[in-house]
C-alpha cells in the first residue's frame, strides 16, 4: 500500500471493495496509456489529502482483465466508485484534480 | 488567492509549441510561468497531442523514433531545468484589454506583461447524435489507451490523413480487421503511411464513405454508413471505432479577443507571431492549418519566445 492507494487484484478486488469503511475509487489503468500516467499524480494527492474519507485503490487492467471485463470497462483511465459494496458511479476519461474532486463530492461526508 | 506578481511571460498551452517557448524564454531569464492545461483523453492535456500517439518517427534528433509521451516529458524537463514554473490547470478567462494582461485559472489571477498563445487543436469528433452515450463503450478517443480492450474483435477506424492511418496501424496489433472508413477516393496521408496502410492485411479501406449511424444497446455494436458518391447505405457490424477525421483549434477563451479565422484558428502576422494584440503572440497548432507537426510547433514556438523577448526589451 504505497502512498496510501491499495493495488487490487482478482483475489482481492470483492472482498476490499465489500468490506471498505469508505467510499473506494478505483483507477483502472495500464502502463502503456499515457492519460493513466497523467492521473495518477493526482490520484496520489487526493489519497494524502482525503485519507480515512476516501479510499483510493488501483486496478492493473492488463493483469486482471477479467475484473475489467466485469465491469464493462472499456476505456482507460476508467475510475469506478463503490460506497457499501455496490458500484455507484463510472467516470471515463482523464480528469483534472478539480474536476475529480468535484465528481467524488457527492460521496464525501460533509465536514461540519 | 491571486499573486500580485507580475510576470514577464505567461505562456498558456504546453505542447511543443508552449514549451519551446518556455525554453527559449527561460534561457532568456524571462522565468516563463506555463499554464500547461490538466488531464484529459483528449489532445487537450498538458504534453497536447503526442500523447496520445506511440511512435514518432519523424522528429529530428531520434534516428531510432521516440514515443511521443516521452518526447514531451523531455521537452517539459527541459523547460523546467531553467527556470519554468508550471501550473497544471486549465485557464478560464483571460483579459488583453490593459496591461498587465490577466489570465485567470478558476478565481486566481495571474498577470503578466506579455502572454504566449499556444493552446493547440483538438481532434473533431464525427458530430452524431448518440456519439458521447457511446464515449468508453466502443468509442473511442485514444487508440493507445484502449485499443487493447479490442483483441479479436473487428473495428473501424474514420479518417485518411497520417494520423487515421497510425491509428489503424497500430489497432491491427489487437483488432482483426480494421476498416479504414475514407470519406473521398484518395487519402490525404503521407505516401510512406499510404503504403503502410496498403500493405497491412488486417487493413483494409472503405472509400468514398462516412459513417452517418452508430448502433447498439449498451456498448457499440455497428455503424450505418454511406456511400458518398452513390448515396447507397450500409451496415457494418463492429465492436470500436476510432475517430481521426481532423481537428480544431482550442480558441474559444480567445473568442471577440483574438483576430481569427472563421474556422477559429488565430490569425498571426505574417512571417511572425505576433496576434492583433501587442505583446500577445501566438505559436504553434492555435496558428497554423498547414503544416500541423511537432517540429513546425517546436519551430513557432522560438519564434514566439524570440519576438516576445524583443517585443519586452522595446518597453523599456
Amino acid at each position: 500500500m504505497a502512498d496510501g492507494i491499495i493495488t487490487l487484484t482478482s483475489a482481492n478486488f470483492d472482498e476490499t471493495v465489500k468490506s471498505a469503511t469508505t467510499p473506494i475509487v478505483v483507477d483502472f489503468w495500464a502502463e502503456w496509456c499515457g492519460p493513466c500516467k497523467a492521473i495518477a499524480p493526482v490520484l496520489t494527492e487526493i489519497a494524502k489529502e482525503q485519507a480515512g474519507v476516501v479510499t483510493i485503490a488501483k486496478l492493473n487492467v492488463d493483469d486482471y482483465g477479467d475484473i475489467a471485463q466485469r465491469f464493462g470497462v472499456m476505456s482507460i483511465p476508467t475510475l469506478l466508485v463503490f460506497n457499501n459494496g455496490e458500484m455507484k458511479k463510472k467516470m471515463v476519461g482523464a480528469k483534472g484534480k478539480t474536476q475529480l474532486l468535484a465528481e467524488i463530492a457527492e460521496f464525501i461526508p460533509k465536514k461540519n | 488567492m491571486s499573486s500580485t506578481n507580475i510576470h514577464e511571460v505567461i505562456i498558456i498551452g504546453s505542447g511543443p509549441a508552449g514549451l519551446t517557448a518556455a525554453i527559449y524564454t527561460a534561457r532568456a531569464n524571462l522565468a516563463p510561468l506555463v499554464i500547461e492545461g490538466e488531464p484529459s483523453s483528449t489532445s487537450d492535456q498538458p504534453g497536447g497531442q503526442l500523447m496520445l500517439t506511440t511512435d514518432v518517427e519523424n522528429y529530428p534528433g531520434f534516428p531510432e523514433g521516440v514515443m511521443g509521451p516521452e518526447l514531451m516529458l523531455k521537452f517539459r524537463e527541459q523547460a523546467a531545468r531553467f527556470n519554468t514554473t508550471f501550473i497544471t490547470e486549465k485557464v478560464t478567462k483571460v483579459d488583453f484589454s490593459a496591461r498587465p494582461f490577466k489570465v485567470w485559472v478558476r478565481d486566481e489571477l495571474h498577470q503578466a506583461k506579455s502572454v504566449i498563445v499556444s493552446t493547440g487543436a483538438q481532434s473533431l469528433m464525427l458530430g452524431l447524435e448518440n456519439e458521447k452515450r457511446f464515449y468508453g463503450h466502443g468509442l473511442s478517443s485514444c487508440a493507445t489507451c484502449d485499443g487493447f480492450f479490442f483483441k479479436g474483435q473487428e473495428i473501424i477506424v474514420v479518417g485518411g490523413g497520417d494520423s487515421a492511418i497510425e491509428e489503424a496501424t497500430f489497432l491491427t496489433k489487437f483488432a482483426t480487421k480494421v476498416t479504414l472508413v475514407v470519406r473521398r477516393d484518395v487519402l490525404r496521408a503521407s505516401k510512406i503511411m499510404q503504403q503502410r496502410a496498403m500493405n497491412n492485411p488486417k487493413i483494409e479501406i472503405r472509400w468514398n464513405s462516412q459513417v452517418t449511424e452508430l448502433f447498439g444497446q449498451e456498448k457499440l455494436s455497428g455503424v450505418g454508413l454511406i456511400d458518398t458518391v452513390t448515396g447507397e447505405k450500409s451496415k457494418l457490424d463492429v465492436t470500436g471505432l476510432f475517430v481521426a477525421i481532423g481537428h480544431r483549434p482550442n480558441t474559444d477563451l480567445f473568442k471577440g479577443i483574438l483576430d481569427m479565422e472563421d474556422s477559429g484558428y488565430l490569425k498571426t502576422k505574417p512571417g511572425s507571431s505576433y496576434t492583433n494584440i501587442a505583446g500577445v503572440f501566438a505559436c504553434g497548432d492555435v496558428q497554423d492549418h498547414t503544416y500541423r507537426q511537432a517540429i513546425t510547433a517546436a519551430g513557432s514556438g522560438c519564434m514566439a519566445a524570440i519576438d516576445c523577448e524583443r517585443w519586452l526589451e522595446s518597453q523599456h
